[in-house]
Parts: C-alpha cells; structure tokens; sequence
C-alpha cells in the first residue's frame, strides 16, 4: 500500500489547477496541456488504488491520518473501502473527457474554466475519501464553489437563476447536515466516521439526525420532490460542467446514503424506509413520463438522470425489506450492489449523452429537439456513438445501464412484487423517452438546411465518445471485477444496518 | 465423451467477430471482403452446428452444460454466460445458422445497390451471435441478452433505411412494444431468483414441482402460485418477441426492413424465440395449469385472428406478415397443449418454408422494381419461373399439403389442441382448425395475383410508356430495365432452392424421430398426465401412410376450400371478389383497421403517455414544487424582506417612534401580566 496516495489524488488537480490559473490565457496552450497532464496524471496515480486494493477486507485501506485542528479533534484522515472506490476512480477517470471536451470550445476564461475542473476533481476525491465527518463537510462545501463558478460564468442565459437554484437547495439540505454531524460531535468527541457509525443513538435521536442527512443527500441525488433545481443547472451549465454534475456529484447523494444515513442511524432508516422507496418509485416513474415530454435535449437527459437515481435510493433502502421477507442477511445485499453499480455506470453514460449533446451545440448552438432531425445523414459515427449511448441508457444488456437495473429490480423483488413492478416500468419509459429522443434527433431525412451543414466528430470527439463507449461496453459485459472490490463493503454495510444500533423489540421480523 | 466448449465459443463468436470487422472497418475492406467475412463466418458456424448436432444426436457426445465466464457474483447469486447443448439447442442452432447463411448470400442480391451494404451485413452477421448466445443459453440472465441483442439489431434492421419516416416510426414501435413484453419478462426472471436464488436453468427446473405448492400474495387477499405468477410473467415476455395479440402490433410494421431480415428475423428466427423460450421451460411450464391456458387462449386467438387480416391486405409482404403472425398462433398453441415438440417441430419446418416465402416475395419485389402491392402483379409465373416455382413449394407446405413439410408439423398442432383437455382448448382447436382454411385461402390469394392471372404490371408499364412518348423517348425503356418484371440473379434464386428442398422433405424425413421418437431427450419435460403427443403416437406409423390418411381428416379438406375459394375468386370471378367486400362492409373495415390495434395504442398508450407526461411536467414539477413551494417560498421570504425593508426607513423619528411603542407595549405586557 502506498502511503500518501489518496492525499497526491486530492492535492495534485488542485495544485495543477492553481498552476493553470497562474499560467492564465495569455499562455494557453500550455495551460490546455497542463491540464490535460494533470487529468491523465491523476487517473494513472488512482490506477494503484484498484490494482492495490485487497477485495477480502471491509477494512478503510489506504488510510492516512493526521490531526488537523486540535481544538475539535479533527483530524485529517483520509481511506476508501470498496464503496468509495469505484466512485474515487470514476472522478479521475471521468475528469479526462471533460478536459479533453473542453479543450476549444471555451472561448472565454478558457485557463480558469480548466483550472475548476481539476481542483473540483481534487475536491470531490477528498469527498469520497474522507474518513473524517468534518473534512468530509469541508470537500462536500467547498466543492459546491467550483460549481457554482462553472454555471454562473459559462453558463447559459438563465444562469443566474439556475446557480442560485442550485446553491439554495444544495447548501440547505448541508446545512442540516452540519448540525446532525456537531451534534454526534458532542456525544462522541470525534468527527471519525466510524466512530459516529458506532456511536449509540436513541432512536429520537437517529430520527432526526436521519431526517438530516436526508435533507442533504436527498437534495444531492436529487430524489423527488426536490429534484428541480438539477433540470435547470443542466440546461444552463457548460457540457463540462452537465458531465460533472451528472457524472460525479449526484453520486456523492447516494455515497452519502450508503456511508452516513444508512449506518449511523439503521434503525430510524428501517423506520422510514417507506417513504424513501416510494420517492425513488415515484422518481422512476413519475420522471419517466415528465421526460418523455421535454423538448430541450438536455433537460430530458437531466430528468432521465433523475430516473436513474431513483434506481440508487432504491437499491441502497430495499435491505430492510429483504431481510424481512427472507429472514436472513443472505441477499439483502443485491440491492446496495445494484445501487453502486448504477452510480457507477450512470456516470459513464450521463456523461457521454451530456458529451453528445455538447458536440450537437456546439455546432448549432441549440439544444431543441425539434432544431434537429436526421443527424446521423450527416454524422454516421457520432450516430452510432448516440444510439448507442442510448440504448446504454435505456437499459440494454450487454451496457452498464443494464447491469445496475437488473440487480435492483430483482433485489426489488425480494422486497415486494410491487417494488419490483414499478421499478420495471423503466424498461418501457426508459426506452421510451431515450429512443424517441433518438428518433427525432438522429434519425429521419435531414431536418433543416442547418443540419445539412454539420460535419462529423473530429479527432478528440471521436476520442472521447469512444473512451466513454468502451468504458460503458466493458462495464456491461464484465462486471464482475466492480462486484468484487465492492463485496465486503457491502456486505459489511448490510450487516450494520439490518442489525442496527438498538435491541429490536420484537423478536420475529413482521 | 463431452463437448468441446472451444467449439461452441467459436461458433458463437465467429458471427460476432465478422460482424465487428465489417461494422467498424466497412468503410476500409470494401463490399466484397466484407460479404466474404461475413458469410464464412456464419456458414462456418453453420458446418460446426451441424457437426455438433450430429455428434449429439449419435450419442457420440454428451449434453453440454458448462459456465463460460462469471458474468458477477452478487450477495451470493452468481451471475454466469454459459452454454447448455442439449437436442433442443443443437436444432435451433441449425435452423439459426443455415436459415442466416441463405439470408446472407440473398443479400448479395437484394442489396446491392444500397449505400449501407457492409453495415446491412455487420448487422445480419451480429443478429446471428446473439440468436445463437439465445439459444445455447443456459440461464436465464444469458437468455435476457440474447433476447434484448436480437431486438436491438431487430430495431436496427427495421430501421436501416433511417430517412423513410415509416421506417423508424416502426422500429421505435417495434422496441417498445418489445419492452412491454420485456417488463413481463424481468419480473418473471427476478421471480425465479427469489424462489431460488439462481439463474441457472437446472436449479429453477429443480425447484418447479416444488413452486407449484408455494403461493405468493400478491395483495394481502389474492394469493397465486408462485409457479404461475413465474410462467405468465414469462410467457408476457415470449409475447412480445412471438408476436402474440396483443403485442402483435410491431410485427407487421417490421415491414418497413429490407427483406432479407424480414425472412432472417421477422420470420425463421428472432421471432421463434419466444416459442423456444417456453419450450425451454416446459418443466416450469408444466407445473402450472393455469398458465398453460392462458398460452392456449392466446395463441389460438392469435392464429386465427392474424390469419383473417392476411386476406384483406394488398401488400405481398404484409400478407406473408400476417401469416406468420398467425403460424407463431400455431406454434404457441402447440405449447399451450403440452405437445412442446410439436410447437418446436413447427418452428423449424416453418422457418424454412416461410423464410423461403419472405425471399420469394423479396424476388418478386426485384422483379417489379420495389413494388409490393400484389394489385399491380399478376401473371409473373411465366416471368420469374424459379420465383414463381419455389414460392409455390413454400405455398404448398405451409398449408399443409400431405407430403410436405408444414402438412406434419401443423398436423400435429391441430391433434394436439384436439386431443388436449386443458380449459380452453376446444376453444384453441376450433380456431386452428378454421385457421387451416384462412392459412389456404390468404396464401393462395397471395399466389393466384402474384403470379397468375392477367398481367396487371402493363397497366402501370403502359402509363410510363405515355410518359415517355410525351417526352419523346422511347428507348428510355431499356436504359432502366422498364416496367417489364425479369426473374433475378443467381445469388437470389439459389438461397430459394436451398430452402425449398428442406420446406419439402423435413417434415417427411424428421417426423418420426422428433415428435415421436424421444429425440428430445430431457431437454423438454412433460408430464405424464399432459402428454397429448404419447396418445397421438398410437394413430402415428409411418409418415407416408400418415400422410395419405390425411383424406379422412377435416384439415385437408378445409386447405383444398381455401385454394379452390382463392382460385375461384381471384382467378375464375374477381368480379364475385368486389361484390362480396361491398357485402361486408363493416367487417372488411374491421379488418382494414387491424382491429383498431393501432388506433388504440396510438391515441390512448402513447398519447395517454404523452398528456401524463406533460400533466406532471407542467402542475407538479413547475406549478406545484418549483411555483408554490421553490419561488413561493422565496418570494416569501421576499415580500417578508419588503415589509420589513418598509419599517427601516433611516428617519430618526421613525425609529423613536417604534422605540417608543414598543417600550409602551413591553410595559403594558408586564403590567397585565403581573
């Protein structure tokens, strides 16, 4: 184990960021290299994380730790377990497109708009490898800045709005956070997560401190009813800044889920499970439909997105249920599996339809469905990219997409027959929304005298799409290298929360 | 001695890899190298199926059951891409491949002009791996794969000429109605993993006698077996893909594809696979009555009334549509009565003589130049003899004449409905026994105006020659080939001939050994009780005298009404034609609407869909969640912040004002209260 190697994956980007600020416009074609060095540099550094990576243990590895303000015994202390992980390396891996995206599209700024990106790469890693509850809060609001910078600089017209939106709702959710984490702070004398997850909590205690983290990581993810700032921080925010948002950051809703809500407070989550499995049902359906009826390309995959993490908050919730209904720990795990690969994969295809969508504007400069119509008569590769992306995203085995939604709905299953026929619908809507969003866009006679102009991907389109596609293709046909880093984790997980923290009182699962 | 996994990989990966190399690299290899690759691939694929199957069927090798790779282990339930080669894999296997090699030399005809050549044969070549991953399955996730790949290239193909609205209207039709099946399917799947914490086909087989006892609540007062709750949810899924009403709708408006995948995928194989699914299944099928009767019901419904709208349509290769839909009715009455063998048996001879159909009609297409409404034919025997001939061998066996081919398969399925006692199968025998009329009268009307009769192609020809004659061109003619229809070349009449010597001979060479003679194996389970083909094998000796007490049965009669009925009215008096469509008014526009299918999923489904869609878009996500609770409360907060802003108003008087009447008020307050 190499010591140091998770603090080099959060420092190096944000070094590499403040080294391309500093080298600015003036020197920009060495600020684009920089950037793209410090991409790759970070992905090739975060490649020992996995190859390193002992699969037996439940254990944090790669831990360092250091203390970091004395006075409330925080410390600096940084590890990943197999849930972290995969979600560390799709931050490094998915930073490179966005970089490469990136690379002359942004006329303005362009050496600040590079520099955000990596250090929110740094900031975001620090999210999911913080092992303390208050550095945790340091990544998580401090990568909010990045963000908000990216939409309200190059963003689009309504982006004012759109920032605020997305800070307001953001930041209240943290807020409650904040105070649930001081609170345990001052019955446990430590911000370490794992103490916090042992800490002994009445359950008024968990109950509120769970509706808190509920507050935050809801928001985040986002679950329904809200999920309304995310349709409008897509349409506005710059492709780099949709593949971020889309790829990374809803994830850090259901990481929160899987490391805070779920095993510090079990038993109020056991409590309320209800409530969330409906919002994730109601997120799957419900969105489905609003999808199928949007008109810009772009809100439709941000709503599309929002359907996919009803999958996560599915899957992570759908434990208690199962081992009730089954009477033993044995597969209540499926459901957490299926949620962390669908994160997993999510951010792959999220992604590419953002990339995609980015490529049609950039040449256009709309993003209407009905500004299109035929452009695969005059981009055959990038439509062979865009439907394929698109069958990704509806579900098709042999993608990532499937992968996630098979595991949930058969773990759904496990809980009730109506979880699980619910969540299938999203093979109907899925495939509905995406494919007639292909139709109307891709396929068909040329549309108008516009679309008879594009030309097809260039060199570093082609590039990107097809990293992307390959990363979406391997993740479909062999999964089973993501199960194994992710298995002892969960499995640990699984037994935390369905023991819980207090004597249940009574002795037969109802 | 056991199989050799390596060549079962290679006859699954051969397809996928040509298919790789003329999708991606088509541009560089050219057309001929990708033909090539393409149709060595699959015909090699073919020569090892067949030496597989005959190994296995000698008894030279075992049945294979073995895992490929892990595909994932979760919680415990792993994941595998495997193969199971047992009688029923190698047949489908067989029919697959040889049914796809003659579809990929066709094509070398039938597409030769056509800009997207090397990508119509990636395609084809990659339909073939995933039919094959489908059928040498040995679990049920492989199975979904295989299942969602093929309509995937399914929606692919039908939409390969992507400008033509209709084209990619019908694909997108085709895929979701696919999915509503899918959505069946997957719970079903997910079902089987609850009960037994596998995906393996053996373990769910295992465990059906005991599912059969196990009840599920679906609500907390109406409890189902668990063994039934599995095998419709299946069996919704095998709807989807085979067409079954009323998931029918896709089928005829795969149409809109070329030709070759209309006989490859719409006809021999993708949409068989739902009938092989349950035959797959047939020891969970077993298990449950209930389920059993739905199939019937279904199946029958779907046989007679698809049959009924073949006879209505103009378009030749619609009509050939309609009689699959109505075979695959057949076919799924044939499982629904327990004679899986019989449905499998039907699968395979009408893979052969319909695909021989599909591309007979293709031919003919050729020959007129792309045109496929049958009014414009007639009289293109003499023309197109090969056509003309090996159309009338595929005719023949489909409805049912003694000798040939779909004479024993269908035979069988109608005995079977007859001899079965399950509820709905008095229903499901009068609806295939009157089909076996419809199947005669529809096919032969498909044949007497194709192909007999007066030539109605000159009318069309003579207005061109008007045409020309005003421009002043009459050799105009010969620089396009005219309106004269001409039989097509070689890589086109072949693949015909190829599959006219199976659509004759099969059914008499194979009868005795799949139906009756165990070929089987344990590949498919039936129980004692149910097994209607073991009580038919008493009337069965031999296939030539079977075939020639064919006379003392009603199916053959009623064939020989509907050629003569077709004959009489298309050829003899065609002028009765029109005075009895003037008779049946409202049921000739029944018909014409397809039932009001269409109509129905087009302004209630999708249009329902759409209005709920906006409906939640507009009062929930805008007006409820983002208008009252987001901006509502934000301009609270505002018109808080204004009322407030109102009271600061930076005069000194202002402030003592307040200052004092809150003073004054504190005061009071303290007084009262104390």
């Amino acid at each position: 184990m190499q010591a140091g190697l998770l603090s080099t994956l959060i420092w190096l980007p944000i070094l590499g960021g403040v080294l391309v600020l500093a080298l600015g416009d003036s020197r920009i074609a060495l600020a684009r290299w920089a950037a793209l060095a410090t991409a790759v540099a970070s992905f090739l550094l975060s490649i020992p994380l996995y190859t390193g990576f002992d699969t037996t243990t439940a254990a944090f590895q790669f831990v360092e730790q250091t203390p970091w303000i004395p006075a409330f015994d925080a410390t600096y202390h940084l590890g990943v377990d197999g849930i972290a992980l995969p979600l560390v390396l799709l931050t490094t891996f998915v930073t490179i497109p966005v970089v490469i995206a990136g690379w002359t599209v942004i006329e303005k700024r362009t050496a600040q708009y590079f520099a955000a990106f990596l250090i929110m790469e740094g900031l975001m890693v620090g999210v999911f490898s913080a092992l303390d509850a208050l550095l945790f809060y340091f990544f998580w609001e401090a990568m909010l800045i990045p963000m908000f910078l990216i939409i309200g600089i190059w963003g689009g017209p309504r982006r004012v709005y759109a920032t605020l939106k997305f800070f307001l709702f953001t930041f209240l959710g943290s807020i409650f956070m904040l105070v649930a984490l001081i609170y345990m702070y001052l019955q446990a004398g430590s911000y370490d997560i794992v103490a916090l997850q042992e800490l002994p909590l009445s359950f008024d205690e968990q109950f509120w401190i769970f509706l808190a983290f509920f507050a935050a990581f809801a928001v985040k993810i986002p679950m329904f009813p809200v999920h309304t700032w995310l349709p409008d921080a897509h349409v506005e925010a710059p492709t780099g800044g949709s593949v971020v948002l889309a790829a990374i950051m809803l994830k850090m809703g259901g990481y929160g889920f899987l490391r805070f809500a779920l095993p510090i407070a079990p038993d109020a989550a056991r409590e309320l499970d209800a409530l969330v499995i409906a919002l994730s049902l109601i997120a799957v359906v419900y969105i489905g439909f609003v999808a199928l009826v949007q008109t810009d390309m772009k809100k439709l995959i941000a709503y599309s997105s929002i359907a996919h993490m009803g999958f996560v908050t599915l899957g992570c919730f759908l434990a208690f249920d199962i081992a009730t209904q089954t009477r033993s720990l044995a597969g209540a795990g499926m459901g957490i599996d299926g949620a962390m690969v669908q994160m997993v994969s999510h951010g792959l295809i999220s992604a590419a339809l953002f990339l995609c969508v980015g490529v049609m504007y950039d040449r256009l400069h709309s993003r209407e469905i009905s500004a299109y119509g035929g452009v695969i008569n005059r981009m055959p590769i990038f439509g062979a990219f865009m439907v394929l992306f698109a069958m990704a995203n509806s579900g098709l085995p042999g993608t990532s997409g499937f992968v996630g939604e098979f595991l949930v709905i058969i773990a759904s299953f496990k809980a009730n027959f109506w979880y699980a026929f619910l969540a299938a619908t999203t093979l109907i809507l899925g495939a509905a929304y995406t494919l007639w969003l292909v139709k109307r866009v891709i396929f068909g006679p040329v549309g108008n005298d516009h679309v008879a102009t594009l030309e097809d991907l260039n060199d570093r389109e082609f590039f990107v799409l097809g990293v992307l596609a390959v990363g979406v293709l391997l993740l479909g046909v062999w999964p089973a290298p993501l199960l194994e880093v992710m298995q002892p984790s969960v499995q640990h997980l699984v037994e935390q929360i369905v023991t819980g923290k207090l004597p249940r009182l009574t002795a037969t699962p109802t | 001695m056991s199989m050799n996994p390596s060549v079962l990989l290679t006859i699954a990966l051969l397809p996928l890899a040509a298919a790789l190399v003329a999708g991606l690299f088509g541009k560089w290899i050219g057309r001929t190298v990708a033909h090539v690759i393409t149709i060595a691939a699959v015909g090699t694929a073919f020569v090892l199926s067949a030496q597989v199957a005959w190994q296995l069927i000698s008894g030279e090798v075992d049945v294979f059951n073995g895992t490929v790779y892990t595909w994932l282990v979760s919680d415990g339930v792993r994941m595998e891409v495997g193969f199971l080669i047992d009688e029923l894999s190698v047949l489908m296997m067989c029919v697959v491949t040889f049914v796809s090699f003659c579809v990929h030399v066709y094509t070398i005809g039938y597409m030769h002009e056509d800009p997207g050549y090397q990508r119509f044969f990636a395609y084809i070549s990659l339909f073939t791996f995933a039919m094959l991953m489908l059928v040498m399955s040995n679990n049920f996730m492989q199975l979904f794969f295989g299942w969602e790949a093929v309509g995937v290239v399914s929606y692919l193909l039908i939409g390969f000429w992507y400008t033509k609205p209709s084209a990619i209207f019908a694909n997108l039709k085709a895929f979701l109605v696919n999915r509503v099946g899918d959505f069946g399917f997957m719970l079903g799947i997910a079902a089987v993993v609850y009960y037994t914490g596998s995906l393996d086909y053996r373990e769910a087989f295992a465990a059906a006698p005991q599912l059969a006892q196990t009840s599920y609540a679906l609500t907390s007062s109406f409890e189902v077996s668990a063994i039934t709750l599995i095998c419709i949810c299946l069996f919704i899924g095998a709807m989807g893909k085979s067409a079954q009403v009323p998931l029918h709708v896709w089928l005829p408006d795969s149409m809109e594809g070329p030709t070759p995948i209309s006989a490859l995928i719409h006809a021999a194989t993708m949409v068989t696979a739902g009938i092989f699914m349950v035959a797959r299944f047939s020891p969970l099928f077993e298990q449950s009555e209930a389920a059993l009767s739905f199939v019937l019901v279904v199946g029958s419904t779907t046989a007679l009334f698809m049959g009924f709208l073949g006879i209505v349509n103009n378009d030749i290769k619609r009509v050939v549509a309609y009689s699959t839909l109505s075979q695959l009715g057949y076919m799924t009455v044939a499982l629904g009565a327990s004679a899986y063998g019989a449905a499998i048996f039907h699968l395979m001879t009408h893979a052969f003589f319909k695909a021989l159909l599909f591309l007979a009609a293709g031919s003919v297409i050729i020959g007129m130049h792309h045109e496929q409404d049958m009014r414009k034919m007639g009289g293109l025997g003499k023309l197109m003899p090969i056509t003309a001939a090996t159309c009338w061998i595929g005719a023949l066996a489909l409805i049912g004449t003694p000798f040939l081919s779909g004479f024993y398969s269908k035979d069988f399925i109608i005995e079977a409905a007859h001899e079965s006692t399950r509820w709905g199968a008095t229903y499901a025998y009068r609806c295939v026994l009157l089909g076996v009329f419809v199947t005669a009268f529809y096919t032969f009307r498909m044949v007497f105006m194709t192909f007999h009769g007066a030539p109605r192609w000159q009318e069309k020809a003579a207005h061109g020659d008007h045409g020309h004659d005003d421009h002043g061109h009459d050799s105009h003619d010969h620089g396009h080939g005219g309106g004269t229809p001409h039989e097509s070349p070689w890589v086109v009449t072949l693949p015909l001939v190829l599959l006219a010597i199976p659509s004759l001979a099969i059914g008499y060479l194979t009868v005795q050994p799949v139906l009756f003679g165990g070929y089987f194996g344990d590949a498919i389970q039936v129980l004692e009780a149910n097994d209607v083909l073991k009580e038919l094998a008493g009337h069965f000796h031999d296939p030539a005298s079977f075939a020639l007490a064919a006379v003392a049965h009603p199916s053959l009669w009623l064939a020989l009404a509907g050629v003569v009925t077709a004959w009489y009215l298309y050829l003899k008096n065609p002028a009765m034609t029109d005075r009895l469509a003037a008779f049946f008014v409202p049921l000739q526009r029944v018909l014409d609407n397809k039932y009001y299918f269409d109509w129905f999923n087009e302004n209630v489904l999708a249009a329902g869909g759409r209005a709920m869609g906006r409906i939640f878009w507009k009062a929930g996500d805008q007006a409820l969640i983002d208008g009252a609770l987001v901006n509502g409360s934000a301009n609270f907060v505002g018109a808080l912040a204004g009322v407030i802003r109102r009271v600061q108003t930076g005069y000194l008087y202002s402030y003592a004002f307040w200052m004092m009447t809150g003073l004054a008020s504190l005061l009071v307050w303290f007084l009262l209260l104390s």
